[in-house]
């Protein structure tokens, strides 16, 4: 009897530690070393609010600084709606959330809300009426932000003209539709702290670190997320798929991370988007450079490469070095035989802005050469960028990729995207029309 | 080729145009030749100019958009007045009454029309020209009128071996009287006529030299971009320009009605600055109008009241026994995606308005600029110019009125071109149509049918006098005309205004709907009965023998019959629209996921005298390519009130790497010449649809060609 | 201010740099043949070249030219090239409206002087970014091929 008792408990204590691990994670700058302080008994130069250059700036440009820094843009302006008016919708396996108006209006906004409104929901999550907000809304990066920079925030938005716009609702399939589930994950997964420097590291990497966890969410997409849907740092930056796009591998693995960037290209990618034989950024990491990176002073960018480069190497074995190689200026026969369909629709749709090499004869950011996304061989990122195009507001103006996926069908998209990584890739994709179908539906819109 | 001044008629003043057009009562004008301030120019009609200098300049009264009409109608005129081809000149007609297309009462190019409307009377323009040429040359001479002969735009008097040319003579000429009945040559004396001749526009066209009313630059011009209410029926309701206003080079935000217009010193500026923008829009009652909608109501309007259109023997006797089939086609709204994007210049002054434009319609651009601006109708210049592509979008003129209506708050020209994202949304779009047919069999032959026709009636809005008893006579076209001995045949029509969308004339019009209805269901009723499509057409085409040769020649050259590999298919259409009787076969090939890769056509045309007979190839060329584009691809939708198609990426069009080989064959003929520019469009959906059924057995009765459904993922 | 070397000539254009070269062309310099179709690099009908390349012009910024050497449809006719086209296309009456015929013709000359002798494939491979909407598919094919002969 007390054999089995003990069993018993001994099972369930296992399992309770097994459970524990799995829904274990680590906080996001766990994997460096040394220790950390709370923020005020840190004696370095102060790794949070906004750079050096704008320190004496009024609370509203500084709010705008870290308005752009947290990237709020991206996710609540629908698309060619109103920045800041919400109504993006996310497309989940379990339903459609909408992101909220969050504009000073007072019926459909934010506008009546008060400062301890705003950090309440900011830091842990709950919104005035005390409901819970889904972790969509990235409040476990958010809650390591210092009052300071939140209130900063609400001071910029509360600058901009109020917009009305009600919100649509979610629909969401149950239990998903529960809010009040939400407290028992953020009892494990919001840690509600505001963010520690770490002594041992310079006062560099500790802005980066802000920057990047605090700021600008990177783990909320590049991250992978355990099976609760949090942020799994024990597989810190190895990649994910977000919104139907793949967010790649940004760990410092010289083969399917970005280890083998240097610094200064690093620091260029961030802050246009767009490195010559890297290829550019598009779909959510587009708008990310566009919305948010580039507006950052050339200080912040380098903290964040500073940091970026002290995460540690995680392989992915499915990413191939991508090919750098130019394709040959026109496209031999057996290319064309092979993919009869998908070489019709690349002569047809795509050549001229991509040209036949792989090097764009008008865009540098046409570029497919020595990109990830071609060098993708499962390709959803080609794909998406074929069915829903891209748009990016580059420093040159206003660069476009139309979208296809209305009047082409998905079999002619499969064929012309294993077109496209088989020319210019290390390896072909094999997509199919199915799955061109599916990953359509995934990307916000 | 173009003489420069291409709005001016030299010689001839607008009021004597107008009253030779008015008293000719839509016909060519002939008129006593004006007193001439240069006693040496000849101008006998408002067709033919004749310079000193020997140089023939034939005015042309149907633009040139593609149909090489210039060089068509030149020939004629040419042809019957003897004049150098080589050394003729053309020249854009300006709007005047002398210019009126005598099948529509409007000064119009479109509806396959240009050669059958003018064929008559450019000949009698022609021949007019040289009695007086010759008569002039005999008075001078004195000589017996019948001795004198012409031949490449001289004057020749064999027996003393006296010459003169054309110019010389010119200024006597212009005080001959013109005969009443000038004699026109005997077809087996044509010089110019049937023969290939190389066309006047397409030099300028290999080197950029043409201008397009898009090119049209004239001194100062500033460049406008605009953008309408994205909301069929919306307004303009607030406009934010502060950050449109900070770009550099942009001079001036307008808001009128329905429509923002940014000005600026280039036409890019013009778009950075609409994309800088904020509107909100007042989007009117139709914000939530979609292509459900749309349909529904379609589909409900078929069931309701109809008119019929025609009727003949005993429709229900015929239906009282035999076999009985019925069959619903529907058809989507399109696009005319021209290549060159609506746009007009204009510029006003108090006093005076100039419009530089490509019209299908000058006549009424003229007019309703006038009437928008507030001037009368001779204050208003309408200079045309060649047209990147029509296909009836420019049948329409309000882009012209739009145009003006911004000149009027802009110092100076000013030239709107629409990007083309405007230009596909804010279209004037080929209807939906609803047909429902039956037919009944008896001994291997139609003898009863019944086609209703649901769609809109352009023609009450467009030409509201040729819209009688509720028959829109353009809807039923091919239908009331159908090439077959039915026997007992019923057509009627059901008017149904689509919601919120404006529609108008697209290539190949009303013959478009009709003829795929008409020729996938025979084709559909061939095979049911298990009779070869081409065989069961024959059966039935007795009473129609230029249809019938057509029908054999376009089958023998197509190799009908013969094997093809699996999952290929042969399909044939026949028509007698505009004029032209033509049969065509298409090849096509189906792949298990549904895609499409049409092989090859062949089509056999009968189109009575050929003027120029390889513009008639190209023509039915176009018209094919045309058509297939649409049956592939075409497809406008409606959500939320607003067109959901931009640009050519979501609006497709074929490409050289999917156009299949074409062959032509034209069967020569000595009948009244027939239509041409829209029989291709026409021809080749129901060609395409019934090979595609012999590639699969899955029948097509909506366009466009749904791959879902031919691969078996959706039903028919 | 921005200098461009057009068919030859140097040519100033006072825009800004942003400006695709389409409109620099067309509106700024009056070189109306080259013309303006979608804007997406989807119709062709903007196509120029550059330094020999066929390129479509409403996609380059006349900032990103710098000295590289523009041929457009008004220059074209002096390259080899570009005068065999332009023949075989009025030999053959390859055009109807004329208004995509500009691109094709710059699509087909720098195929030409790339390939001597294109056979289907190459045709489908330089022309199929083209829009002709008259369709004239069919004879822009066999034009290319008497050039080529020619
Ligand atoms: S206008 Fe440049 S490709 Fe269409
Ligand atoms: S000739 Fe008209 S678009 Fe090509």
């Amino acid at each position: 009897m007390t054999r089995l008792y003990w069993a018993l408990i001994a099972t369930a204590a296992v399992a309770a530690v097994v459970a524990a691990w799995i829904i274990y994670v680590p906080g996001p700058t766990a994997f460096a070393s040394g220790s950390t302080v709370a923020l005020n008994d840190y004696k370095d130069a102060n790794p949070t609010g906004v750079p050096a250059s704008l320190a004496s700036a009024d609370l509203v440009k500084r709010g705008e600084y870290l308005t752009r820094a947290a990237d709020c843009e991206a996710c609540h302006t629908a698309k060619g709606g109103i920045p800041y008016a919400g109504g993006l919708a996310f497309k989940l396996p379990f339903g459609t959330m909408y992101s909220p108006n969050i504009t000073p209006d007072k019926e459909t906004g934010i506008g009546n809300w008060t400062d301890a409104d705003f950090l309440n929901a900011i830091h842990k999550g709950i919104a005035p009426d005390g409901s819970r907000l889904y972790p969509a809304f990235p409040y476990p990066s958010y809650t390591l932000l210092t009052d300071d920079d939140a209130l900063a925030i609400k001071a910029y938005l509360f600058s901009l003209a109020p917009v009305r716009r009600v919100t649509p609702k979610n629909s969401l399939m149950f239990p998903f539709n529960q809010r009040w589930l939400m407290a028992f994950w953020s009892l494990f997964y919001n840690s509600n702290e505001r963010y520690q420097p770490h002594t041992d590291q310079s006062a560099e990497w500790n802005r980066g670190a802000y920057l990047a966890e605090a700021l600008g969410h990177c783990g909320e997409c590049h991250t992978p997320r355990n099976l609760m849907q949090a942020v799994n740092n024990k597989r810190k930056f190895a990649g994910a798929v977000t919104a139907g796009w793949r967010a790649y591998n940004i760990t410092q693995d010289k083969t399917s991370g970005i280890g083998s960037w240097d610094v200064e290209m690093t620091e260029k990618f961030l802050a246009h988007g767009h490195v010559e034989g890297l290829g550019t950024a598009s779909g959510p990491m587009g708008e990310a450079v566009d919305m948010s990176l580039r507006h950052m002073t050339p200080e912040d960018i380098k903290a964040l490469v500073v940091y970026l480069k002290t995460v540690p190497p995680i392989p992915d074995t499915s990413l191939p070095v991508p090919k750098t190689l130019l394709a040959s200026t026109f496209p031999s026969d057996h290319e064309v035989n092979e993919n009869a369909r998908g070489a019709m629709i690349f002569a047809g749709a795509c050549e001229a802005c991509h040209g036949w090499s792989g090097k764009s004869p008008v865009l540098k950011y046409a570029d497919f050469v020595g990109g990830r996304t071609v060098n993708d061989p499962t390709a959803r990122n080609v794909a998406q960028a074929v069915i829903w195009g891209v748009t990016r507001h580059s420093p040159d103006g206003v660069v476009t990729m139309p979208g296809f996926g209305k009047a082409y069908s998905d079999e002619e998209i499969a064929a012309v995207v294993n077109y496209v990584t088989a020319r210019f890739g290390a390896e072909k994709s094999n997509i199919t029309a199915e799955e061109v179908r599916k990953i359509g539906k995934q990307a916000s819109q | 080729m173009l003489a420069n001044e291409s709005s001016k008629v030299p010689g001839l003043s607008r009021r004597e145009l107008l009253k030779s057009g008015a008293a000719g009562v839509l016909l060519l004008g002939f008129r006593v030749p004006i007193a001439h301030a240069a006693s040496d120019s000849f101008a006998p009609n408002a067709f033919i100019r004749i310079g000193d200098d020997d140089v023939v300049t034939l005015v042309m009264p149907q633009v040139e958009m593609g149909q090489g009409i210039y060089t068509s109608v030149g020939m004629i005129l040419a042809d019957e007045l003897d004049a150098d081809f080589e050394k003729v000149v053309l020249q854009h007609a300006p709007p005047d009454k002398a210019y009126i297309n005598p099948i529509f009462g409007v000064q119009a190019t479109g509806g396959s029309t240009s050669v059958r409307a003018f064929w008559e009377p450019l000949r009698k323009a022609g021949a007019s020209a040289r009695a007086m040429l010759v008569e002039a040359a005999a008075q001078q001479w004195s000589v017996e009128l019948s001795t004198c002969r012409t031949s490449n735009s001289v004057v020749i008097h064999d027996a003393s071996g006296r010459k003169v040319g054309y110019g010389a003579i010119a200024g006597l000429a212009a005080t001959m009287t013109p005969p009443k009945e000038p004699k026109l040559k005997s077809i087996k004396d044509f010089t110019l006529i049937g023969k290939p001749v190389k066309r006047k526009d397409t030099p300028d066209k290999t080197d950029g030299k043409t201008q397009y009313g898009i090119d049209a630059m004239p001194a100062g011009v500033k460049f406008a971009a605009i953008a309408q209410c994205p909301i069929f029926g919306g307004k303009v309701g607030r406009v934010d320009d502060t950050k449109a206003k900070a770009i550099k080079g942009v001079q001036q935000v307008v808001a009128i009605d329905d429509f923002v217009a940014v000005v600026a010193d280039t036409t890019w500026t013009a778009l950075k600055g609409l994309d800088a923008l904020d509107v909100i829009w007042d989007e009117g009652p139709n914000a939530n109008v979609d292509s459900a909608e749309i349909w529904q109501a379609l589909r409900t309007a078929s069931q309701g009241p109809a008119v019929v259109a025609k009727e003949t023997g005993d429709v229900k006797a015929a239906f009282a026994d035999g076999a009985h089939y019925d069959a619903v086609y529907e058809l989507p709204f399109l696009a005319h995606a021209a290549m060159e994007p609506l746009n007009c210049t204009v510029h006003y002054t108090k006093d005076a308005c100039e419009v530089w434009t490509g019209s299908q319609v000058i006549g009424r651009v003229q007019a309703d600029v006038a009437k928008v601006v507030g001037l009368p109708i001779e204050k208003v210049t309408a200079h045309n110019f060649y047209i990147g592509g029509g296909f009836g979008r420019r049948l329409e003129q309000e882009m012209a009125v739009r145009a003006a209506r911004l000149a009027m708050q802009v110092d100076g020209p000013v030239k709107v071109t629409w990007r083309r994202e405007e230009d596909m949304q804010h279209d004037v779009y080929r209807p939906l149509y609803h047909n429902a047919v039956s037919a009944s069999v008896k001994n291997g032959k139609i003898v009863g049918w019944t086609h209703r026709v649901t769609g809109s009636a352009i023609i009450a809005r467009w030409l509201p006098p040729a819209f009688k008893n509720g028959i829109d006579i353009d809807a039923v076209d091919g239908a009331v005309d159908e090439p077959y001995d039915f026997q007992n045949i019923k057509i009627e029509y059901v008017r149904a205004e689509p919601l919120a969308v404006p529609t108008g004339f697209w290539r190949g019009v009303g013959p478009n709907n009709n003829f795929f209805t008409l020729e996938t269901f025979v084709d559909e009723i061939a095979h049911r009965e298990k009779v070869d499509p081409v065989a069961f057409r024959l059966k039935h085409l007795d009473n129609n023998p230029r249809l019938k040769a057509v029908v054999q020649l376009a089958a023998e050259k197509s190799g009908w019959g013969s094997s093809l590999p699996a999952r290929m298919g042969r399909g044939i259409s026949a028509q007698n629209a505009f004029g032209s009787f033509i049969s065509t076969v298409c090849e096509a090939e189906v792949d298990e996921s549904g895609e499409i890769r049409v092989h090859r056509c062949v089509a056999a045309v009968d189109t009575g005298i050929v003027v120029n007979p390889d513009t008639v190839i190209a023509q039915f060329q176009g018209g094919l390519i045309f058509g297939l584009t649409a049956a592939l691809y075409g497809e406008i939708t409606i959500a939320k009130g607003r067109v959901q198609q931009s640009n050519f990426n979501d609006y497709r069009m074929l490409r050289i790497n999917e156009a299949p080989k074409i062959e032509v064959h034209l069967i020569p003929s000595m009948e009244h010449p027939g239509g041409i520019g829209e029989t291709g469009t026409t021809a080749s959906a129901p060609a395409l649809a019934n090979a595609l059924f012999a590639a699969t057995g899955v029948r097509l009765r909506r366009l466009p060609i749904d791959r879902d459904v031919l691969a078996g993922r959706k039903p028919a | 201010m921005i200098t461009l070397q057009i068919n030859g000539q140097p040519h100033d254009v006072d825009v800004s740099p942003d400006t695709p070269l389409l409109w620099a062309l067309r509106d700024a310099l009056g070189m109306t043949g080259t013309k303006y179709g979608c804007g997406i690099a989807q119709c062709g009908a903007c196509t120029v070249h550059l330094d020999g390349q066929a390129v479509r012009s409403c996609q380059l910024p006349i900032g990103s030219v710098g000295s590289r050497a523009i041929t457009t449809i008004e220059g074209v006719g002096s390259t080899d090239a570009g005068a065999k086209i332009q023949k075989a296309w009025l030999d053959l009456e390859v055009i109807q409206c004329g208004y995509c015929q500009s691109g094709q013709i710059m699509s087909a000359a720098a195929l030409l002087a790339q390939k001597a002798s294109p056979n289907d494939d190459d045709i489908d491979a330089a022309m199929a970014g083209n829009i002709c909407r008259c369709g004239t598919y069919v004879r822009i094919r066999a034009a290319i091929k008497k050039a080529a002969a020619a």
